[in-house]
């Protein structure tokens, strides 16, 4: 079995020194302590919720009663799951600093527009869910769209992530458990870790809803900082600080903006695809639409804070990188290293292994495997564990609340007692969390399934923005050309994909089409990496739905009159008036000062 | 609300804090465990970071502005 990244190593034919000085991760009591004490404490405060949980809005929307720091921390904890920590990272090996295109071009700008232009019609609408806000602001049809593909899709990234949990717990301790035998099955480490955090989760936010989701998340961000820096500074210490690592790197890692003039640099992306795709179409389509972020702003105490809720977050959010990126660039520099007695996995597809694959989404764990002793190991995988939960916790508490709002008492059983939703969302919870589990196994047994499944939600996803865009800020857009603009830009989406290709033959080359990358109508144009296929994707989707949204809205007659639309459009709502604010506390001040920053980080790493 | 996040967040890590100096004073000189981390007693300091940040939440909880 090629499984251990240990035994990946020694099938790697490194140099038997290499390997030998290799570390395993071998947990001992003070360990398991660390880990036992954050499930007792996150189970502690759902309980100790459990008595605020009164009526619905206090376990869908935490009462609107939440501080910013709160609330703004939870926003970019909602965000940080397993994805975001070990996909980072196995970018910052593969892309060097480009990687912080993720950060200070697409996150930054999109979290001060929503806090300045659109958390004022979110929050000040008193719409329970970003659907319901469709709903007020165009009609049933289009809540209808967004609300079903809304959930599909956050119950079954909930169970991609936690897939991805257990089987890298089952890569890293599969040597060191046997599997046990309960009521005639077989259970494997996989599936015991994944009865374990669920059992947890599905605790804490039967308990406490809502707000459990939160704290619990802001718990995480502080266990994320704190369990992984230990990382950072070892690496950096080790290989002789920032300019030690960066000497061991390829020339273009160094640069962000440097080498964007052409497709000639390691994210095989220039740079319009990658303003407009990703910094515009991409990323103000998940930071201001998903209701996932959205919901934690929403929960703030009054307007100020929910319009903060966001800046609060793009402050650490901007320095993410340091934690997240500088691991993966640490170690390819070891992996470049000689005798550094580390070296990244190899991928554990054997045939790929062959050709010397990396398997970059082990960076964190060998890394952690690597130079964490017994107690600070306990620490970060702990952190890990929380990133898991707390990202499973994130999507249930999505999941629940436009379940029970969106589609259950919309469509379903309207007139019902609040307590009555109440208990529908406690079930929605559990059921949300089962299904989740089922999109895991199924995850487990084909890759397939689970990739078709995330283009398609890629190809529905692509052009909200522009629904909200001018929604929010054309008060002529109408229900229909709101509906039929989504319908085309996702129907756009699935074309351009079924066109493209993510690699470009070289002369004489015969490529080998695979359905899934793209091509599977007619291969009519070749980009240099699947991001640009990916960035180019969303562009021409958000520039399909924006344009088909102007036209059948021109063509279609408004059915909501200027007084229904108070409050939902920009021109019709009256202005803040942030006067009893004092001056350094206004969002857009605030705004300007984080985008400043941005900024200058941009320039700084150019 | 009347539930203050501070609280656990520092209990938590003061706890942290405690656990991994504890534990870094206990294994003092141990240079097999700490070949990993270079050689450098990880635990003890990290400990006393994490005891500094949960105490300094604590304080924040009992003393700061209520949320």
């Amino acid at each position: 079995m090629l499984l251990n990244p240990i035994d990946l190593l020694a099938a790697a034919s490194l140099p038997v020194a290499e390997v030998a000085g290799t570390p395993r991760i071998d947990l001992h009591a003070v360990d398991y302590g660390i880990l036992g004490a954050y499930i007792l404490v996150v189970i502690g405060i759902g309980f100790a919720l459990k008595r605020y949980m009164k009526s619905s809005s206090d376990f869908f929307l935490s009462g609107r009663s939440i501080p910013a720091w709160v609330t703004g921390l939870a926003f970019l904890s909602a965000n940080l799951g397993a994805q975001e920590v070990i996909g980072m990272a196995a970018s910052g090996a593969k892309y060097g600093i480009m990687t912080s295109h993720f950060y200070w071009v697409g996150a930054i700008p999109a979290m001060i527009f929503l806090a300045v232009f659109m958390m004022p019609f979110y929050y000040g609408s008193k719409a329970r869910s970003v659907p319901e806000y469709l709903k007020m602001r165009f009609d049933e049809k289009t809540r209808g769209l967004n609300s079903i593909s809304f959930a599909v899709m956050t119950v079954a990234s909930s169970g991609v992530s936690m897939h991805a949990l257990s089987a890298m717990i089952e890569l890293l301790f599969k040597a060191y458990f046997k599997p046990v035998h309960f009521l005639g099955m077989e259970l494997g480490i996989y599936d015991i870790s994944m009865v374990i955090t669920s059992a947890v989760v599905l605790a804490y936010v039967l308990k406490g809803g809502l707000t459990s989701a939160i704290y619990t998340e802001v718990l995480q961000f502080f266990l994320i900082v704190l369990g992984f820096a230990p990382l950072v500074i070892l690496g950096l210490h080790n290989l002789g600080g920032w300019d030690g690592m960066m000497a061991k790197l390829p020339e273009k890692f160094g640069n962000s903006w440097k080498y964007m003039g052409t497709t000639d640099n390691p994210m095989g992306v220039e740079w319009f695809g990658m303003i407009f795709g990703l910094g515009f179409v991409l990323s103000f389509g998940y930071w201001c639409t998903d209701f996932l972020v959205v919901q934690r702003a929403m929960a703030a105490k009054s307007m100020g804070d929910a319009r903060r809720t966001p800046i609060i977050a793009a402050v650490p959010k901007m320095l993410f990188p340091l934690i997240v990126i500088v691991p993966g660039m640490i170690a390819l520099a070891l992996t470049k290293t000689p005798g550094s007695g580390y070296a990244i996995p190899l991928s554990s597809n054997p045939v790929e292994a062959a050709k010397g694959a990396l398997d970059y989404n082990l960076v964190i764990p060998s890394l952690i495997a690597h130079y964490l002793p017994t107690g600070l190991l306990g620490l970060a995988l702990t952190a890990l564990m929380a990133s898991f939960m707390s990202g499973m916790a994130g999507n249930v508490t999505a999941f629940n609340t436009v379940w029970t709002y969106d589609i259950y008492q919309s469509y379903i059983a309207k007139d019902k007692t609040d307590a009555h939703y109440m208990w529908m969302g406690r079930v929605a919870t559990v059921v949300g969390i089962l299904i989740s589990i089922a999109f895991a196994y199924v995850a487990r047994k084909s890759d397939n399934i689970m990739d078709l499944l995330q283009l398609v939600f890629g190809f529905v996803n692509a052009p909200l923005f522009a629904t909200f865009l001018l929604g929010m800020f054309w008060k002529r857009a109408t229900g229909h050309g709101a509906f039929y603009g989504l319908l085309c830009g996702t129907l756009a989406a699935a074309t351009f994909h079924g066109l493209t290709y993510p690699a470009i033959a070289a002369p004489g080359e015969v490529l080998e089409l695979v359905g899934m990358k793209g091509a599977w109508i007619a291969n009519k144009h070749g980009f240099t990496s699947g991001m640009a296929q990916n960035f180019w994707l969303a562009i021409v989707a958000w520039s399909t739905c924006f344009f088909v949204t102007i036209g059948v809205s021109l063509a279609t007659r408004r059915t909501k009159t200027d007084a229904e639309l108070t409050g939902l459009v920009y021109s019709l709502t009256e202005k803040i008036r942030q006067e009893d604010e004092p001056f350094w506390k206004r969002p857009a001040v605030l705004g300007c000062v984080v985008l400043a920053v941005a900024v200058i980080l941009n320039i700084y790493f150019r | 609300m009347n539930f203050d996040l501070r609280l656990p967040i520092g209990l938590l890590f003061s706890v942290f804090g405690l656990v991994l100096t504890g534990y870094g004073l206990a294994t003092k000189g141990d240079t097999a465990l700490y070949e990993k981390s270079l050689g450098i007693n990880m635990n003890l300091w990290w400990g006393l970071v994490l005891l500094v940040f949960g105490l300094g939440m604590l304080a924040f909880a009992k003393f700061g502005k209520k949320a």
